[in-house]
Formats: C-alpha cells, structure tokens, sequence
C-alpha cells in the first residue's frame, strides 16, 4: 500500500467529505484555479466546479463571515487561511459570532477554519505562528491540531462534520515529511481524544502538532542512553483537551513535561499544569515542567529561528532533569 | 428500568471494598433503603442500603470478591416511578482514589488463597492509617529558591530531601515511614518515588544494625508443606490492615508496659448504688468502662504528653481528648472514638461507649467513627485475662489495658482484707514518654479510681 503524505491525507479527507455530503465546500485564497498554496485543494476545481470551489479575495473576515452565513443556512463550508497567521483578520468574526452563536441563538455554526500553522521553514513572523491559544481561550470552538497523516484524514472528517466550529490547525512544517499507510475505508478521529504513542513508566510527555517527533525522538534517546522509559502522549486536540487522558498519564509517571511550539506565557502547557496540580497533585513526584518556545515573535532569520524553536536538544535537557529530580 | 447498585465510598482514602454477604438474593424483592449487601473496607464494616425499590435483578459482584469504590454490584429493576427518586440517592460518583503505592507483596506471597489469588496480587496496599494530623502543611519543595530561604535558613536542597514530592510524602505517611531515613537517588538526595516504593518493597527501613523489621511482607519458610491437611481462605480487609496495622505500630514505636493495681471498691459501690437508676434515667447501663474512660481522660488533662503523637522530629499536642474503645467482633477487632471525651459527663460518656459498641457489633459505624483517637482504652478483661500487654493505636503514643476485675486478697492498713481489685497495664512510646512520666499518668488514673471521685453520676 502506498504512503500517504501527511498534506495528501488533509486533501483527501476534504475530498471524501465533498463527494459524500454535496454541503461541504470550500473557500479562500487561491483554492480554485492555482489549488491552493500548499496543493491541498489541487483538482477540486473540476472535480467540484466553482460553486464548491471559490476562490475568494485577500479578506479573512469575508471568507469567515461568509461561511459562517452559508453554515447557518445549511452548508458546511471549510474556509481555508492560506496561512492561519491571518486568521487574526478574522477575530471577531470567529469569537464574537460564530462561538458564541449557539449559545446566544442556539443556531450552531457546522463551519471548518483550517490553515498551516507553525514555524521550522523559516518563514518568518507572519508565516509560522501557532495561535491556537486565541481559541482555545474561548468557549464554542473546537480546536484540532494533528500531528500524523492519519489523524490530518480522521480529524478534517471529523472537523467537517462536527456540529460546531471548528479551528483545524495544520502544521505546515510536516505536510511533506510525514507519510504513512492510511486505510482505505472511511474513518474519523473522534475530537477531544488523545493517543498516547509510547509507553513510558518513568516520565511523561505531553505534546501535539510538529513537537510530537522531537518529543519521541528525544524518548528514544532518553531510552537508549539512559534506561528511561518515556510516556508520549499526543493531545490532537486542544479544545476540549482529553483530561481523562492527560491525567492518566500524569498518574501513571508522576513527572510530566509539556512541550509545545507555541510561546510560552498563555501556552496550552500553563493550563495542563494548572489541571495536573488541581486534580492529581498527590500523584506528583516532581515539578509539571515546559519546554516552549520563548515570548518573542518567530524570527526570519534561520540561526535565531532555529534558537527560538522547541527541539529534541532541549526537550532532553529538560526530561533529564526531571527524571533526575 | 433498571437502578445501578455501586460499591460505595465509605471515606476519603478508600479506594475499594470486599463485598462479604448478600442479604439478598437474585429475584428477591427489596425495598428502598433495605440493606441488600455487606461489605468490608480497610476502615469499616458495613451494610449497604439498596438505592431504590424493586428487585434484585442481577448480582455482578459475587461475595467475597474485592472491587474499586463505584463499581456496580448489582442492578435493581424498578416498578415505573421509582426511578427518579433512586437516582437521586445513588451516591456521587467520586473520582477520588488512593495509588497503587506498595507492590502487595505479601498478597502476591500468598497467592495460592482460592478464587481471587491473581486479583490480589494486584491489589494496591490498604490504606493508611489515619495520618499524625488531618492537614499536614502543603510542601514547599518546589517553591521558588529565594521563597524557600527566606526566615527558615533552609536551603531548596534541604527542603527537597525532608518534603520530597505529594506523591512520596502520601505513601510515606500510609506506611508510617520517615522519609529522612531513606538514602535519596534523585536530585539533591531527594528521595523519589521509586525510592520510597523500592524501600517499602524490601520490608521497610531497617533499624540499626539489626535485622530488618519483621514485616508481614516476608515469608522466609512456606507456612504448610504440601499435602499437610489446611484450609486457606482470603484475609478480610479487616484482617488484613489489623494486620499491617500491628506490625507498623511494632516497628513505629518503643513498646513499654507498665502495670498498676487499682483498688476498684469504690467504683464497684458508686455502681451498685446507681445500677437501679442510672439505666432508668439514661437508657444504658452502668458498667465500669465509663469510669475507667472518665479516669483516664481526667489523668490526659494532667499529662498531655500522653495525649500526643510524634510527625518526624516534631511533637503534636492533641487538643481534643478522643478515647478510642477497643470493641471485639466476632469477625475482628474496631477501634470506635468517643469524640472530645473531656466534653461528656460520665452518663454521656456511658451512653456513647454504649451506642459506638453496639453499632460496631451491627455493623453501622461511619468511617468518621473510627477515626481521629488521641488515646485508647482496651478491655482484655471482658474475657477473663488479668493484664496484657497492648499495642499502641498510631499514631497515638500510649494504650491502657483494664484487666478482669476480681475480689482479691490484699492488705490494707495490715490488716488481710477482700477488694475488688484490677491491673491498669499501660503500653506507652518510649520515644516521646519516659518512665517516670507513664507511672504518674496511670497513677492519677489510679487515684481517681481509688478515691471514687466521680461527683456526677446521675
């Protein structure tokens, strides 16, 4: 069977949504014509036509507000952010209206934002942000953020079905260097599940998005060089977040490090933390400690770039340390 | 419909029950609040009250096995209409549960037990006995540095080797273990949870120079050769932690007794005086237990250091005086607590002593019940024996034995004279209690029995 490259499997997912349910569609900047500016919607302009397939002007707050419109009226748009960066033109549209929408009208808003996010192909401050704390922040969304081409299939399904709306962070930085067999048969990734994807006894990762192969890469080392057995877990979602999950995993080690790529003050991690020492304090052998990147914007310049982002180097600094602890 | 029957949680750190009996049987028809099934925790035995009206429909715990609280036992069909109601009553789900601390080597050491070997094995240890004080302050291990230093002169280093982590100084306190004594592996000489698992696995810390603690962890020689004639059944819960409870309190503390003879004449008087009245007035009848409490909680107020306990190189002063009654059961042993003691009069304290035994004997005592002792009072003497020589509750720091009471002969003012007389043997911890200080205490208990001053009765 053929592997599926991490972008491949958010296109198909899309695709399979299309043909199955005629309400799916898609809009944003170059997604018709030139397909898109990572290929993702490459093809669907004839496979779909132009009422499936719009291309869009540079404006996130009308492709926002006009899927939130058409969501309302019975669609299921997926608005792509040709880089989620700009989803910050789209702020009110996505945290006044269309969270709260269902609370205040009880009129869900079924609408999918996705776009790349993250950093590590120097792209430079406008072209490598991950700002899933924005959302995450405010009750009525989901937010999703896949790490394996696998979950990329599973969760755009499931993104585009869910009743709700939902951010679908891809991380740009994996679309061609993840690949994996994918089954054939239609599937979702439940949202709010995490997968743990090693077994560990001794200490605890939890991570998500591109950080998961620094995290395991960094187990694998903390395992040969060291006999520490390192738990990762992979969240996938971050709103709602799998507690059960998370705090199982904290039980299970008694020593948790959280990493993300995400800057560090208002990070995921800082309420991981706050649930670990609410919830299971008494099963804590150490400090919930972080490794982040630092509260700075991403750098352009590759060599400051690459001191900004989170990495297997720093990830065993910090899980040796508390290994130690 | 059908009504979840739970295994209930009956206290804050138990985190399973043993069901022993059904009252009931499959198909029988219960009514709401009709005791369906017995269990047996590490705290408490107990009768558990259905949670609705119907009928036993199907029981999924059979007796005998052991299951983590909130586990449905059973279901009850109810008649339409009962099923608001029982759901209201069915006990909060409550998440909270104590870890796996202990690999149970000794369940694993005696798994040829019939039925429920494996499970057993797996067991996490019993739960704690009850802590030195309810909260102990919250740690300070990972403060941050200048915090730590400011006023106490300790260093972060310091504070990391004697706080450790939640998770170690919990499991240290459920096995009474100093956390200090335990060569650390982790940063600072900390001692991380592996340590303290790994220490508690071999059998505790060891003391001196001499052999490890005789823990019940260890079983050098097979107990029976094969083919020698035995029954082997599970240990209760109630067995079991009395068990580990007993050899704790062996290794804990420095066991010494020391005996009186108390001249019980005027006891014996003040009571057949008021045997007609006193049940008349307050429902229960006056036995000797109530003056041997009221003694021994007025010897307490004299000698606090009696009425303590020890937290690592600390003293606790108890304020409450809380006299735990050691009540034989035919299936055991329970410690109920008459609470604030110095509070009752001799009638209150007659009617509590009274309520907490026979409430033990059924089975009806709350885990609060059991807990919270500053003192105990053990009664060898119901069953004929002269004195024992008793094992400290822990945490508490000293237990009086009140022997058989029986005409003897003694001299008074030399002269041969008959009293009723009896032995106050008095096991103390002669790490907090010197001698001198254990002879004083029960001879104050020994004065006011002697000289009957109880100026309230009825």
């Amino acid at each position: 069977m053929a592997l599926t490259t991490y972008v491949e499997a958010i296109k198909q997912g899309i695709w399979e949504e299309m043909e199955r349910d005629e309400r799916v569609f898609i809009l944003g900047e170059d997604v018709g014509v030139y397909g898109g500016a990572f290929k993702v919607t490459e093809g669907m302009l004839d496979r779909f036509g132009e009422m499936r397939v719009i291309d869009t002007p540079i404006s996130e707050s009308a492709i926002v507000g006009a899927a939130i419109g058409a969501a309302l009226m019975g669609m299921r748009p997926i608005a792509e952010m040709q880089f989620i960066d700009f989803i910050s033109c789209a702020f009110d549209q996505i945290t006044n209206f269309a969270a709260k929408n269902r609370y205040r009208w009880g009129a869900g808003v079924p609408m999918v934002i996705r776009g790349p996010s993250g950093g590590g192909v120097h792209g430079g401050p406008y072209h490598s942000q991950n700002p899933e704390m924005y959302f995450v922040h405010t009750p009525g969304l989901k937010v999703v953020a896949p790490a394996t081409a696998y979950d990329a299939k599973g969760l755009i399904k499931a993104a585009i079905r869910d009743e709700d709306p939902v951010i679908y962070l891809e991380h740009k930085y994996l679309y061609r260097r993840i690949k994996e067999e994918i089954p054939k048969e239609d599937y979702i990734v439940p949202i709010g599940q995490a997968a743990v994807r090693r077994e560990g006894r001794d200490l605890t990762i939890l991570t998500y998005g591109a950080m998961l192969y620094q995290a395991l890469e960094a187990a694998e080392t903390l395992a040969r060089e060291q006999g520490i057995q390192t738990e990762v877990v992979d969240l996938r979602s971050l709103l709602p977040l799998d507690k059960d999950a998370i705090l199982k995993a904290a039980k299970k080690t008694g020593k948790v490090l959280v990493v993300h790529e995400d800057t560090r003050t208002g990070g995921i991690a800082g309420e991981i933390a706050a649930i670990i020492n609410e919830e299971v304090f008494e099963y804590l052998d150490g400090p919930v400690l972080r490794v982040t990147a630092p509260d700075t914007p991403v750098p352009y310049s590759p060599p400051l770039e690459d001191f900004f982002l989170p990495n297997k180097e720093k990830i065993l600094k910090a899980a040796r340390q508390l290994a130690a602890y | 419909m059908r009504v979840d029957v739970i295994m209930p949680q009956m206290g804050e750190s138990i985190a399973e029950g043993t069901l022993t009996r059904w009252l009931k049987k499959s198909g029988d028809k219960v009514a709401r609040d009709e005791p369906i099934f017995e269990i047996s925790t590490d705290k408490v035995d107990a009768e558990i009250p259905s949670p609705a009206a119907g009928t036993l429909a199907e029981i999924k715990v059979q007796e005998g096995q052991t299951v983590p609280i909130n586990t449905v036992v059973a279901q009850i069909e109810t008649e339409a209409g009962a099923v608001a109601a029982a759901g209201k009553t069915a006990p909060p789900a409550r998440a909270e549960a104590t870890p796996a601390p202990a690999p149970a080597r000794q369940a694993a050491a005696t798994s040829t037990s019939p039925g429920d070997g494996k499970e057993r094995s797996a067991r996490p240890a019993p739960a704690p006995p009850s802590p030195v004080y309810a909260a102990p302050p919250a740690g300070a291990w990972n403060v941050p540095k200048a915090a730590a230093l400011i006023g106490t002169g300790a260093t972060v280093e310091d504070l990391r080797r004697v706080r450790s982590s939640p998770v170690v100084r919990k499991i240290a306190q459920e096995h009474n273990i100093d956390i200090s004594r335990i060569p650390g592996t982790g940063v600072s000489g900390r001692v991380t949870k592996n340590d303290i698992l790994k220490t508690i696995e071999r059998g505790g810390l060891e003391r001196g120079a001499t052999a490890t603690a005789p823990g019940a962890s260890r079983a050098p020689a097979p107990v029976f050769a094969p083919g020698e004639r035995v029954t082997v059944v599970p240990m209760s819960a109630m067995r079991r932690k009395i068990a580990e409870h007993m050899v704790m309190s062996r290794r804990t503390s420095a066991h010494v007794t020391t005996v009186f003879e108390v001249d019980m004449s005027r006891v014996m008087k003040l009571r057949a005086e008021h045997q007609q009245a006193f049940p008349e007035r307050h429902g229960v009848k006056l036995t000797p237990t109530p003056f041997m409490v009221k003694a021994a909680v007025e010897a307490l107020k004299a000698f606090p250091d009696l009425n303590a306990a020890i937290d690592g190189d600390t003293i606790v002063f108890k304020k409450d005086i809380n006299i735990g009654i050691a009540v034989a059961l035919d299936w055991g042993l329970i410690v109920p607590v008459v609470k604030h003691a110095d509070d009752l009069s001799l009638s209150g304290i007659a009617k509590t002593v009274t309520d907490l035994a026979e409430r033990a004997r059924s089975k009806r005592l709350t885990p609060d019940e059991v807990q919270g002792g500053t003192f105990t009072i053990t009664n060898p003497g119901s069953f004929g024996s002269l004195f024992g020589t008793p094992i400290i509750n822990q945490p508490q720091v000293a237990i009086l034995g009140v022997g058989a009471i029986q005409k003897r002969v003694v001299v008074v003012d030399d002269a041969i004279a008959i009293r009723p007389m009896v032995y106050l043997a008095l096991s103390f911890d002669q790490r907090l209690i010197d001698g001198a200080v254990a002879d004083q205490f029960v001879a104050h208990i020994q004065a006011t029995l002697q000289e009957g001053k109880f100026t309230e009765i009825v």
